[in-house]
């Protein structure tokens, strides 16, 4: 019997409440007469300590508070996909249609997943009544959105014997679609909604290792700093030096199957923005409307902090329910700093010991515990099935200081870290990932799959751009000393590459229609081409012939190389960026042939 | 504490207590009271019979926090009154407020009569569904071409200035307000001034400039000045906020709120943290500070089915310049870019000093392009920045090798750095540019640069809009 307490003290949006003998830890309560959402963080003695969801303003002592006997849990089903829903789960977009306001209201309860709308459920064909089902065993299939078949999977915590399983034909979520009899609690109904608590990860058969790369369409990344699916990144910046843009980018382009967007904390804008552009948007791989495969979950900066908390594990929740069907999904977190500030604004109310600049001295293990999220598995059930969470969080470090306790924590659980850099902003070099602090620990892993997918030369052709982008960081201080006039020619050559490299390359303009998404061919032609340029420049040079020349004669062509190849090359046409390619290398090679008659003649 | 988003909920009839038995800072404590809401209103009256104003910050079964708003300086433990007001803290808001001047709690301080008609709402207000917002995307023409040209502004969107103390941040504050029209609709906007604790000859800056241009008579101020008890502070933002929401979200109108000097606020509230014996973040900032400045910045944007916008421009003074200070580091995490002024530039002259490099508009690439501004506004843009950040490098590396050993290309850039701070950053306080103009004095500077260094430019912009070809083109329509 859940139980009623009493509140006794409210501060901002922690309630103590008394007589509350019973409560369990992270059970979810409703407090107050209008039954605001908590959660229950501390219990001493029959006092227990409640995190309210939503505004406290005009709560008073003496109100009840009702348990609800289970922990704050997500609902999962056909359903989700292209909703957006705030912190604890609640669709804004229903609340905004039922209250017919454009400001959410506190205290209204609106279930996430629609009990209403019908779908159309096609029973697994390979299982019958009699058979010994176990948890993750596909009953059925529901064509959610046109990119997404939803698998209706027995829950993690239920096996039994099958009594009947429900013929095709259109039901409801709340409609029952199986029996089975489970041993020690005889039949039991299971239907297409399902709920799982939030705080506890959803099981899987065994933990695999990284081994594809999750492509994004992005050439720093891709080619430079590689992210594997089921892999763990970081992408820290100071503001201003495009965390959202990289991560809507994230959102639009990559090969997930399903994406699940966390605005924690962020702007309301930006959450505008995915709903809005989202469906106009194609996914690259499909054709299909990107909002079919994307869950937005928006808990902007102005919103209840508490539920801001929460906000991450509703979103990993519903990620790997996704990923127990099979499926590769993206989880983008923007902003962790944000939940962490979160985390420290109720130790703070809660009066616990602070460890450094304030925050809880339990961050790194909640950090810890939600990157360890993420990860490629062997998944429960039948057909077998692999499936993957990636995990992509944002940092915010104050002042752009990369040793504030949110970033170096995370540092230690995250494997690719994106290092995106004030001064390349400023210069509007995007995205502005530091190419000399940034790292990936998936190099090698993917390196597999470019090889057999592409090209086998793609690592020994990615290390070179890699090590001219070094040798240009070290030049750098070298020319602050002396000027460019005093390097040899060779290192003069590596300057203009590098340039090269960083315009032609790095550089990526997320808003232009060609420039936003680059195939792994299309990676591979421009990267190969500049190399191959540096190669056989570097040949004339050990002729004798200055940089000054090559690039008085090639100006004009490595411009336009740059331009076609980002803005005006799609990614349909790469042969074209061969075609430049030839018409580089051989101009170098007139170039040469030239200097050697003239050399003969002298 | 952080101020929290109201409810309208319907509390019980005020009650009075003579309890008070503890005095902190701004903070009474008062005992025995069983029922306080959290953030309900109360009316302290001294013996004396002055009443002042408080609201609640925490409240239990037999203890009230509650903060008292002009100060505590006067009160007594013994013979003070504390009424619980059973609501929370509301202004009165009507279009009839335009043209007039208000304190921090909405009444009038201009002499002029009381606001008859009008609405009650709570200062905090609720936060806009992310589900309900319009995106911005209507171009904003200020007539001042760095922010034009290179970090354009639109309606609905909320962009800071960065300043520091002696920076013409007013000036180009007030500029802004003048010149600021969204072209084809030609409306004016209405303004929503925000004076939170500055001193009283930069009230008297605004007041003088909006009453000279004609503009007071659609503008409403909201005033505390640096002598104001801190907790009015809080409040001045907030009040400012919920009358342009009305006039915007109600009444339908445009609205350019402006805040000066958001540095004050946050001083403010790390004064009352520190009362209150907070857990302080960095620098001593509460650690909720971020959250508290949200829920004032926020409050901008467009909605859904809604004619008006709220469009922000708080400014604030960055302490000792340092851009990484929490204050204007906070601020950049929630709006949406920054316009960032420096001393650099001012000492050399250049008004408007904006350190483009350092500035950003997020929501520039929305308002900008084909049918909104030019087709090549976005890669001239992007050209600007490139070649100036490289300008700026090599301004560096000349001061150490000397000009001389740079080569040709990199001394051109010199050139264009010149040009640009000279042509393109430099205007006057009266002078109203418009976008092509703007535009026509960037591809002035830009084509100082040799045509291959220009990476960033599509060539069928460069073929119609460089001088070198239009001159071309024009020579050749007066040949035939």
């Amino acid at each position: 019997m859940p139980v009623v307490g009493r509140i006794i003290r409210i501060a901002g949006p922690l309630v103590v409440a008394d007589n509350m003998t019973g409560a369990k830890m992270f059970e979810m309560v409703e407090v107050g007469e209008e039954r605001l959402i908590g959660e229950i963080i501390r219990i001493t003695g029959d006092k227990a300590y409640i995190q309210v969801y939503e505004s406290t303003t005009g709560l008073r002592p003496g109100e009840p508070v009702y348990g609800t006997g289970s922990p704050l849990s997500v609902e999962l089903g056909p359903g989700l996909l292209g909703q957006i829903y705030d912190g604890i789960q609640r669709p804004l977009s229903l609340i905004r249609d039922i209250t017919g306001s454009i400001f959410v209201k506190r205290g209204i309860k609106v279930p996430a997943i629609d009990r209403k709308k019908k779908w159309h459920f096609k029973p697994n064909t390979s299982i019958k009544p009699g058979d010994k089902l176990e948890p993750g065993d596909i009953l059925g299939v529901v064509q959610e959105t046109s990119l997404i078949e939803h698998r209706i999977m027995v829950p993690p915590d239920v096996h039994g014997v099958l009594e009947w399983l429900a013929p095709e034909g259109e039901y409801t979520v709340e409609d029952t679609i199986a029996v089975l009899t489970v041993p020690g609690k005889g039949k039991v109904e299971l239907k297409m909604l399902q709920k799982w608590p939030v705080r506890k990860p959803r099981p899987v058969k065994e933990k695999l290792e990284a081994v594809e790369p999750l492509i994004t369409g992005m050439r720093v990344i891709d080619t430079m700093f590689p992210i594997a699916k089921g892999g763990t990144a970081a992408i820290p910046g100071p503001f201003g030096s495009g965390k959202t843009v990289t991560l809507h980018s994230l959102a639009k382009w990559s090969a997930a199957k399903v994406v699940i967007y966390i605005g924690c904390g962020e702007r309301g804008n930006e959450m505008t923005e995915a709903l809005i552009k989202f469906p106009k948007y194609k996914d690259p791989w499909t054709g299909k409307p990107l909002l079919e495969r994307t869950i937005l979950i928006a808990n902007t900066s102005n919103m209840p902090v508490a539920a801001r908390e929460a906000s991450i594990y509703t979103g990993v929740t519903i990620a790997e329910y996704y990923r127990d069907m099979g499926y590769d999904v993206l989880l983008v977190a923007d902003s962790t700093s944000r939940w962490a500030e979160a985390l420290r604004e109720i130790s703070g109310r809660l009066e616990e010991m602070p460890a450094e600049e304030g925050f809880p001295s339990y961050l790194a293990s909640r950090l810890a515990e939600f990157y360890s999220r993420a990860g490629r598995a062997y998944l429960l059930g039948r057909p077998p099935r692999v499936g993957s969470v990636t995990i992509v969080g944002a940092v915010s470090p104050p002042g752009g200081d990369f040793t504030e306790p949110v970033t170096a924590n995370t540092k230690r659980f995250i494997r690719v870290f994106w290092a995106l850099d004030a001064s390349l902003a400023y210069s509007r070099h995007y995205p502005a990932i530091n190419w000399i602090t940034s790292y990936s620990a998936y190099v090698d892993l993917v390196a597999k799959w470019w090889h057999e997918h592409i090209d086998p030369r793609w690592k020994e052709y990615r290390d070179e751009a890699y090590r001219i982008l070094m040798r240009e960081d070290e030049l750098k201080e070298i020319v602050k000393l002396i000027g460019t006039e005093g390097l040899s020619e060779k290192d003069k050559l590596v300057l203009e590459v590098a340039r090269l490299i960083r315009e032609g390359f790095l550089q990526q303009n997320a808003f232009d229609p060609i420039d936003c998404f680059a195939t792994p061919q299309k990676q591979w032609a421009q990267l190969m081409t500049i190399i191959d340029f540096y190669r056989l420049a570097l040949r004339l040079v050990e002729q004798g012939i200055p940089v000054a020349k090559i690039k008085e004669r090639l100006a004009i062509k490595l411009r336009n190389f740059v331009i076609k190849s980002r803005f005006e090359i799609p990614n349909d046409k790469v042969e074209e960026i061969y075609k430049l390619r030839e018409e580089l290398l051989n101009e170098l090679n007139k170039i040469l042939e030239e200097h050697l008659k003239g050399g003969s003649k002298t | 504490m952080s101020l929290q988003q109201a409810t309208g909920k319907k509390l019980a009839v005020a009650r009075e207590y003579e309890t008070v038995s503890e005095i902190k800072g701004p903070l009474l404590i008062v005992e025995g009271v069983s029922d306080a809401a959290y953030d309900e209103i109360v009316e302290v009256e001294l013996p004396n019979g002055e009443i002042r104003r408080g609201r609640v910050l925490e409240t239990s079964t037999n203890y009230a926090v509650v903060q008292v708003f002009e100060g505590t300086t006067g009160i007594p433990v013994t013979g003070t009154k504390v009424r619980f007001l059973a609501r929370t803290l509301e202004i009165k808001v009507s279009d009839e407020m335009l043209g007039r001047i208000f304190n921090a709690l909405g009444e009038p301080i201009d002499g002029g009569p009381p606001i008859v008609s009008g609405v009650w709402r709570d200062v905090n207000g609720d936060p806009l569904n992310p589900a309900a917002r319009n995106y911005p995307e209507d171009f904003i023409q200020t007539g001042i071409s760095a922010i034009d040209g290179m970090n354009t502004l639109v309606r609905g969107q909320k962009l800071p200035i960065f300043s520091g103390s002696g920076l013409p941040h007013n000036m180009l504050a007030a500029q802004i307000a003048r010149q600021a029209t969204v072209r084809r609709e030609g409306e004016e906007f209405a303004v929503v001034f925000a004076a939170i604790g500055i001193m009283y000859d930069e009230f008297l800056f605004f007041k003088r400039f909006f009453e000279e241009t004609g503009a007071l008579k659609r503008t409403a101020m909201f005033v505390t000045l640096a002598d104001d008890p801190p907790m009015l502070r809080l409040v001045t933002p907030r009040a400012a906020l919920t009358l342009a929401e009305h006039l915007a979200f109600d009444l339908g109108m445009h609205v350019l709120v402006i805040l000066t000097d958001m540095t004050n606020y946050c001083e403010a509230l790390r004064e009352i943290s520190a009362a209150r014996e907070e857990v302080p973040g960095r620098q001593g900032y509460p650690g909720y500070m971020y959250s508290d400045l949200a829920s004032i910045y926020e409050r901008a944007g467009r909605a859904i089915g809604k004619k008006g916008s709220i469009t922000q421009m708080p400014i604030l003074t960055m302490p000792n310049d340092d851009i990484t200070h929490p204050i204007p580091d906070l601020t950049g995490y929630i709006t949406e870019g920054q316009i960032v002024l420096s001393r650099e530039l001012w000492n050399r002259g250049i008004y408007p000093p904006i350190n483009v490099l350092m500035s950003l508009s997020r929501l520039m690439k929305e308002g900008i392009g084909p049918g909104k501004t030019r087709e090549d506004h976005a890669n001239v843009s992007d050209q600007l920045y490139a070649a100036y950040a490289r300008a700026q490098e090599l301004r560096q590396l000349a001061t150490i090798v000397g000009e001389e050993s740079l080569s040709e290309v990199d001394r051109k850039y010199l050139r264009f750095a010149e040009a640009f701070e000279q042509k393109f950053l430099k205007q006057g306080f009266y002078e109203n540019r418009s976008i092509e103009e703007t535009l026509e004095i960037a591809w002035e500077v830009l084509s100082i640069l040799p045509e291959s260094e220009l990476f960033k430019i599509k060539d069928e912009y460069i073929k119609k809009y460089h001088p070198k070809y239009r001159k071309k083109t024009q020579n050749q329509q007066k040949k035939s």
